[in-house]
């Protein structure tokens, strides 16, 4: 192990990639891949609940970690951004090549997806060639066995020169055999070889003239073959890399400068230019991946996908694509505002007849009244209402959406809508960063990285909050179901779907239209060129998608709710009973903020309930609640009914129920998700424009929609 | 035999063309080949999307959507 194990490579990973190693022996293994490979799933079946994801789980999009024991070693496990190749196009491949390249971990899991081999090979390959202290983990046997795919796990690792294991990540089968084959390589009992592409002779004939060079730079710190091929291929970012990890700069060296200059003479000699140079390398690294798959993988049938044909015939069909989408869509929003309604009025009553139990216990204590306020009043009703309106929607929501994506059906949405944001000059995945938004619009801009033109990135980050996160369906649920639904009669649920459905769709228009303005004006440019994978549908696991949701996303979203919603409970409580005059502070600022509110359908207190959730969008209808109740008129709120009963008694209508709707879909973005944007974009401008944008829409648009209303004499 | 060369996107689909040139270079090159796209490759043009483009090929075992732009810069011959 020496040299390369050294403190060097420690130091590089703790302060480079962010890695926390609890001591110097601690085995570190990097987790790489294509996506949609289950790597995910590998990695939660080795980690277990021993990791911490620093953003929307499922979606590695930063680096995770996580720690499993085997054998009384201590495994530190990275799970690396999944990608493609390791050429660099992108910044996850960057960062995917830096951590194998200049991390020097222990060693290297490529996990594959068995049913799908050939393209995933040639990821393989690409590692191969910068380190061999790699086990390959051909995941998905399942789904390859369905398919009547048989690969020949022995004679892919004899062809590879590394373990290869195959496994079935969700079921646990094969993770033993994994660990230990990670064990015997990361403490060298297994001695690899591994396959190396040979390139055609001028192109070696070239490597050797750089080569010895590097070798002599680097020493053993690097692969000097690999690194010599990458920079007679031009890649600059690797430059940059090596400067960064192993404090040298090569950019300047005028020794290294000659020798390139020399080996892209000997190059055009022979008539290859720089492109023909990048086809003679990808071209040797492809077919090396399709003879090994050639002969490691049989197929018993021609027909192994025809299921997957038959689902995407109906599924991207030209008639009935877009609308099963918004159907299915329609489908999970009725499942959700059906199934919430009973659980949700049970919590409450629970949590309510608690508060009283709260208020016995604080007047046998004979605490002063205002503790009593500051504590249940303030404090725990507002986590009351919290944990009430929006847990029962997020348990029933978060699991079904997980079933889509776990079905496959995300990048069929994104096929299916493509052509509408190419017409707006924007990227098409920017529809499947729209999906994650769903789920919060943090992990949506998150998901931008996927795209990797700038400037496609910057238009949908910042139209990424035209999509109502988890945050704010609660909002649009329950005014949905008590004032459009409740009007309905019979159909109530239906309606309140259908109304749900309208802003989904309204807000998706608003996309589009944003992201071709953006195009037109500020973020100039042509749409970029784009490729979306379509992977394999794939059974889902149905038990560990409720638990994962419930776990990784309701559970994580209901904490973040409840960390605000304390200190904002407070900050109303406080608002409420500090008077000035005669008068509530509270009071004090609607009725500052009432005109304003007023000219867009809604009141003061409406506008105050957006600006104090700032901090998280799931505190609005609550704090709005709390601001009414305040006001004097104290009543048990343990129905929709009375909920209804409350706002009407404020001076509701149905137009003030839309105006909020619309305003909720479109404001500024939360605080979490402001402070993602500043990071993603490292800058304050682009944040300030995320944050101006959606506001000056949904001024507008309630404007319009409050002036038009009264105008028409609806309302 | 047939020197005929298509754009990528206009075969029918159903049809199958093999690889014979990229009319790409730099990044958009780049990216092509890191789909496997290299001479001879066989190319199976799967299904429009609802509005006609992009389109899915099948290409060395995997479903990747292209739009037209990208797919025109990919010649072949049909088989």
């Amino acid at each position: 192990m020496g040299l390369t194990k050294g403190s060097t490579g420690l130091n590089a990973i703790k302060e480079m990639f962010d890695v926390t190693l609890e001591s110097e022996d601690d085995i570190v293994v990097a987790l790489a891949g294509n996506p949609n490979t289950g790597k995910s799933t590998v990695f939660n079946s080795l980690t277990g609940l021993n990791q911490h994801t620093g953003n929307w789980p499922g979606k590695t999009v930063t680096n995770a970690q996580g720690r499993y024991d085997y054998n009384n070693g201590r495994y530190i496990v990275v799970d690396l951004p999944g990608t493609y190749s390791l050429l660099a196009n992108s910044v996850e491949e960057q960062v995917a090549r830096d951590f194998i390249c200049f991390g020097n971990p222990h060693a290297t899991v490529v996990v594959t997806d068995a049913t799908c081999l050939e393209r995933n090979l040639n990821l393989v390959l690409q590692i191969l060639e910068i380190t061999d202290k790699v086990v390959v983990c051909v995941n998905l046997m399942d789904e390859a066995a369905r398919k009547k795919i048989h690969i020949d796990i022995k004679k892919l690792s004899a062809l590879l020169g590394v373990p290869v294991v195959g496994t079935t990540a969700r079921s646990g089968k094969g993770l033993e055999e994994l660990k230990d084959a990670v064990e015997k390589v990361a403490m060298g009992k297994t001695k690899t070889n591994p396959a190396r592409i040979s390139y055609e002779d001028i192109l070696s004939s070239s490597i050797t003239e750089v080569q010895p060079y590097i070798q002599d730079k680097a020493g053993d710190r690097i692969n000097s073959r690999w690194v010599a091929l990458r920079l007679i291929d031009g890649d600059e970012s690797l430059l940059q890399s090596i400067d960064n990890h192993l404090g040298f700069d090569l950019t300047r060296d005028s020794a290294l400068q000659k020798k390139l200059k020399n080996a892209h003479e000997r190059l055009t000699r022979d008539n290859i230019t720089m492109d023909s140079l990048r086809d003679t390398i990808v071209s040797c690294i492809v077919r090396k991946a399709e003879d090994i798959a050639g002969e490691a993988v049989s197929f018993e049938t021609k027909t192994h996908n025809k299921l997957d044909r038959k689902l995407d015939n109906i599924l991207t069909s030209r008639t009935l694509g877009i609308p099963i989408m918004i159907a299915l869509l329609g489908v999970v929003f009725w499942i959700t505002i059906q199934g919430a309604n009973y659980p949700s009025a049970l919590i409450s009553q629970g949590l309510f007849w608690v508060e009283d139990r709260l208020t016995d216990f604080f007047l046998w204590l004979g605490t002063p009244p205002w503790v009593h306020g500051i504590l249940v009043s303030g404090i725990y009703r507002t986590l009351a209402w919290v944990v009430s309106v929006m847990l029962p929607p997020m348990a029933i929501f978060f699991p079904l959406f997980t079933l889509l994506e776990d079905l496959g059906y995300l990048p069929r949405v994104a096929f299916n809508l493509d052509h509408f944001f190419k017409k707006s000059c924007a990227h098409g995945k920017q529809a499947l960063t729209m999906c994650m938004g769903f789920g919060c619009n943090a992990a949506g801009i998150i998901a931008c990285r996927i795209i990797d033109s700038p400037r496609e990135r910057l238009i949908a980050t910042i139209t990424n909050n035209y999509v109502p996160c988890n945050g704010r369906f609660p909002t649009l649920i329950a005014l949905a179901t008590i004032f459009i639904a409740s009007a309905a009669g019979a159909f109530s649920s239906i309606a309140a779907t259908l109304s749900i459905l309208a802003a989904i769709v309204l807000g998706v228009m608003i996309t589009l239209f944003i992201s071709k303005l953006l195009s037109k004006t500020i973020l100039k440019g042509l749409p970029s060129s784009f490729t979306l994978e379509l992977p394999p549908y794939r059974k889902p696991q149905i038990g560990r998608v409720i638990v994962r949701s419930i776990f990784d996303r309701t559970l994580f979203v209901l904490g973040r709710a409840v960390t605000v919603a304390a200190p904002a409970g407070l900050v109303i409580w406080v608002m409420a009973n500090i008077t000035v005059g005669d008068v509530s502070l509270l009071t004090h600022c609607a009725q500052f903020l009432d005109p304003f509110g007023r000219l867009l359908g809604m009141d003061g207190y409406i506008v105050m309930a957006f600006i104090l959730g700032l901090p998280a969008n799931e505190i609005v209808i609550p704090i709005l609640i709390m601001s009414y109740m305040a006001q004097g008129s104290m009543l048990e709120l343990d129905s929709l009914q009375a909920m209804r009963q409350l706002f009407v008694d404020h001076g509701w209508t149905w137009l003030t129920a839309v105006c909020m709707m619309l305003f909720s879909l479109n404001h500024w973005p939360c605080a979490t998700t402001l402070w993602t944007i500043r990071k993603e974009t490292q800058s304050w401008k682009w944040t300030g424009i995320s944050f101006l944008v959606p506001t000056l829409t949904g001024n507008v648009i309630c404007f319009i929609v409050a002036q038009g209303a009264r105008l028409l004499g609806l309302a | 035999m047939n020197d005929m060369l298509f754009a990528l996107d206009q075969i029918p689909v159903g049809a199958f063309g093999r690889v014979k040139r990229l009319i790409a270079d730099g990044g958009a090159r780049r990216r092509l080949l890191d789909l496997g796209l290299i001479r001879d490759t066989i190319v199976e043009s799967l299904r429009k999307s609802p509005a006609g483009d992009p389109i899915a090929y099948q290409i060395r075992g995997a479903v990747i959507a292209l739009r037209s732009e990208e797919a025109s810069k990919i010649l072949v011959e049909i088989i």
